[in-house]
């Protein structure tokens, strides 16, 4: 192989790809990136088994073949080449190495046969349809931090994104928990969405996902099948396996009958949370919200450290009410909420809360109280 | 010339007899430079389960007892007589025949054994409210303070107290005398049966120098062999090298060790010392090695604890399953869940563990532990990804109650029906 490219094209797909490699690995071929010059330019791959990108840029191919090197080597050193260079790369015949030379720079990268780098075979995907990336970023956004990481419960460790029939149309729902949270959020299904199989993207994925959508301009393409997930941004192709797993029926728990409104500005509300909460300990992040007539107290009682109150003028006209939260989930929450001002919808103590924008969204947030 | 109290006669005086006592002649007195001024003590039932059988049959006075369950059982407790022959508590029962084939063995009455419990307890909170109960036959007491209301110091309040369980229970104590709880527990093993020793502040740290690292607890076979590769083997080996050269060695538990090596131990006697875990296991008259025969077994232990959580109201974040191959090694499995006190939930996650450690080998124990314990109002509580949970809940709970009416056979998971082998 011997390809020469631009310097802020390689370290962009490099940039890309390198991310889905793991640091510690135990299998070698898992660190290195597949380089492959074709005709049509210089494809790179990368994977941990689970996630795979690829990505092809443009190169001058003066020689086809294929190899692989460190994936976080040749990433730390294009990134510090010199804006502006061209980069070669070639490989040479037997010593099993690979060349990189920009200016006056030059690299003998150890390499591993490229025979060896496995390949996530996505297998048929049956499912195919487009969304604009800000509505795909959306849907991620605002339910990723409701993922949860405990590993017993594995099918809650991603973003189960499913449609469902509502109201004469067809919606496509992104839904994550870790049991203390929840996060749902739904948008028109695309063409070709509806009937597709309920999938659970992994949290990595969900991630990796993430940063390619970063000002993308062009509409994403999904394609899926029960078991796996292929989205191709700009260029960009990631695959993913899907968690092989049943979300549970999380309808069920999103309260429908609470009756006691609280309706509050959303800035003063989470700046107020952020305050008192200063003073609860590690372990025990429960703040008290005590309603009454108008009224919302926030307290944090920390036996070690001492204890916080702070008064906000609410609308609530309900029956008095008290009720503990985690502080670090209200901060969550209030941060993903799109309007100024929250709903709270409450029922007792023991029982989920809802919270949404007061002007209606898209999305809506459950939350498990605390004891206080 | 010391004070010294006899521990027959009960009497405390200054004369010296020969090393026997003024008035009743016996040889066992009590005398220690600092007798006076110590107050945390280790209680220590001598060959419990074994003193109590041969306290209610007179016949089994002179013969070597064992009180252990079944062929495949180990040993619970042997008396001072079989331990002659080298028998030793859990050692498994066959073994201990093979050493003692004379032994007379004795089926535990468990029920028997807590009531005599209870009342050495009685005695024991006659003395201190500060009663530590470690087991059914061991406790730690504090009777720091204690001087003026029993007109006594401590040792002599103790060495009272061993009479009196000999006289209203039948059974005989063991007693170590000390300035904290590791050097008590260390004084009451140096002087078995009927002992009573003291470790005084002046000689700690030369009584501690030539002990092995073993006598502390925690440091089980594993960390001995680590230390030992590094030379260590007696504590005043511990107490002299750097802490951390010893933090390279054994990590976080070195502190402990080193302190401990010097006598040095904060713990208080803690009257209601919670529970760390609940666990309940069970040895089986075959090996069983699959999946299918084990799950039957592993339900119904599940259920034990999963009560024994809901009586003391307690709920656990791990699950532990603990298995012992037929060669005797023993194997332990963790996993982290939200808290539960539920069997169902229990069960689940022992489920999975077991699954993955059937792999053909063949079993002779099976156990299931909730560790990580927390009150009960922490757990099953509406969980958002647990929808089922309430439903759960009342239906444990529907069943426990009938269960205590009618007996524990009076409902059962289809399961548990499972015909053994």
């Amino acid at each position: 192989m011997k390809v020469t490219v631009e310097r802020a094209a390689l370290l962009r797909s490099l940039g890309h790809v390198h991310r889905v490699v793991e640091r510690r690995n135990t299998i070698p071929i898992l660190s290195n990136v597949l380089l492959r010059g074709e005709d049509d330019g210089l494809r790179l791959k990368a994977t941990d088994l689970d996630v795979e990108v690829t990505e092809t840029i443009a190169a001058d191919t003066l020689q086809t073949g294929a190899t692989t090197v460190p994936a976080h080597v040749i990433y730390d050193i294009v990134r510090k080449l010199p804006e502006g260079a061209q980069v070669s790369l070639e490989t040479t015949g037997d010593t099993g190495q690979m060349q990189l030379r920009s200016g006056r720079s030059r690299f003998m990268l150890q390499t591993l046969p490229e025979s060896d780098f496995p390949d996530l075979a996505a297998g048929e995907l049956p499912v195919r349809f487009t969304l604009p990336p800000a509505e795909l970023k959306r849907l991620i956004d605002k339910t990723q931090f409701a993922i949860s990481t405990e590993e017993t419960r594995y099918y809650l460790n991603g973003i189960y994104f499913h449609t469902i029939a509502a109201q004469g149309a067809t919606m496509l729902r992104a839904v994550a928990t870790d049991g203390h949270r929840l996060a749902r959020i739904e948008i028109p299904a695309p063409e070709g969405a509806d009937g597709m199989p309920g999938v659970i993207v992994p949290r990595k994925a969900v991630a990796e996902i993430q940063k390619l959508l970063e000002g993308a301009d062009q509409d994403v393409l999904i394609e899926l099948s029960p078991a796996k997930i292929r989205l191709t941004v700009a260029g960009v192709v990631l695959t993913s396996k899907l968690i092989d797993g049943t979300f549970p029926d999380y309808q069920r728990v999103i309260p429908t009958a609470n009756d006691k409104h609280l309706i509050i500005d959303r800035d003063d509300f989470a700046r107020a949370v952020d305050r008192v909460s200063t003073i609860s300990s590690e372990r025990g992040r429960a703040v008290k919200l005590s309603l009454s007539d108008g009224k919302l107290t926030l307290t944090v009682t920390n036996p070690d450290s001492g204890s916080a109150t702070e008064e906000l003028e609410v609308d609530y006209d309900a029956t008095p009410l008290d009720i503990g939260f985690n502080a670090r989930y209200l901060l969550d929450i209030a941060a993903q909420l799109d309007g100024d001002t929250a709903l709270f919808k409450l029922a007792d103590p023991g029982s989920p809360t809802l919270i949404q924008d007061r002007d209606g969204s898209a999305a809506l947030y459950v939350l498990m109280p605390m004891r206080v | 010339m010391l004070a010294s109290v006899c521990r027959d006669c009960l009497l405390d005086s200054r004369q010296d007899a020969g090393g026997r006592c003024p008035r009743c002649g016996s040889p066992r007195l009590l005398s220690h430079p600092e007798r006076d001024t110590l107050a945390i003590a280790h209680v220590d039932c001598d060959a419990f389960f074994a003193a109590i059988e041969k306290r209610d049959d007179p016949a089994l006075r002179d013969k070597p007892v064992i009180v252990g369950g079944g062929k495949r059982g180990v040993v619970a407790t042997a008396c001072y007589l079989a331990r002659t022959t080298g028998v030793r508590s859990a050692m498994p029962m066959f073994k201990a025949l093979k050493l003692c084939p004379d032994a007379v063995v004795i089926k535990p009455d468990i029920e028997k054994y807590r009531r005599a419990a209870r009342d050495v307890r009685r005695l024991m909170l006659g003395m201190t409210p500060l009663v530590e109960p470690i087991s059914i036959d061991e406790a730690f007491l504090d009777l720091s303070g204690t001087e003026r209301l029993h007109h006594a110091s401590p040792a002599v309040t103790l060495v009272r107290f061993a009479r009196r369980v000999e006289d209203e229970i039948g059974i005989s104590v063991s007693i170590g005398l000390s300035h904290n709880k590791f050097l008590a527990k260390l004084a009451s093993d140096l002087d078995k049966p009927r002992g009573f020793s003291i470790i005084g502040r002046e000689e700690t740290l030369e009584r501690l120098a030539a002990l092995p690292v073993s006598v502390v607890p925690g440091i089980g076979a594993a960390a001995q062999a680590r230390l030992a590769a590094h030379g260590i083997r007696r504590l005043s080996d511990v107490r002299t090298m750097p802490l951390t050269e010893l933090m390279r060695v054994l990590g976080r538990e070195a502190g402990d060790l080193q302190r401990l090596s010097r006598g040095e131990d904060s713990r208080p006697v803690r009257p209601h010392r919670p529970p760390k875990s609940v666990s309940a296991e069970t040895t089986f008259e075959h090996d069983r090695s699959s999946f299918e025969e084990l799950q039957p077994i592993l339900w119904r232990l599940c259920e034990t604890v999963s009560w024994r959580l809901k009586r003391a109201e307690l709920a656990g974040r791990t699950v532990t399953l603990k298995l012992k191959d037929a060669a005797f090694r023993i194997r332990t499995r963790t996993t982290t869940i939200p808290p539960t006190q539920l069997a169902t939930r229990l069960f689940e996650a022992a489920q999975r563990l077991l699954k993955a450690e059937c792999d053909g080998t063949a079993f002779r124990l099976i156990g299931i532990g909730s560790g990580d314990l927390c009150g009960a109002a922490e757990a099953d509580r509406g969980d958002l990804a647990d929808p089922d949970v309430e439903r759960l809940v009342r239906r444990e709970a529907a069943v426990d109650r009938l269960r205590e009416k009618f007996g524990r056979d009076v409902v059962q998971r289809g399961l548990a029906l499972r015909p053994q082998r």
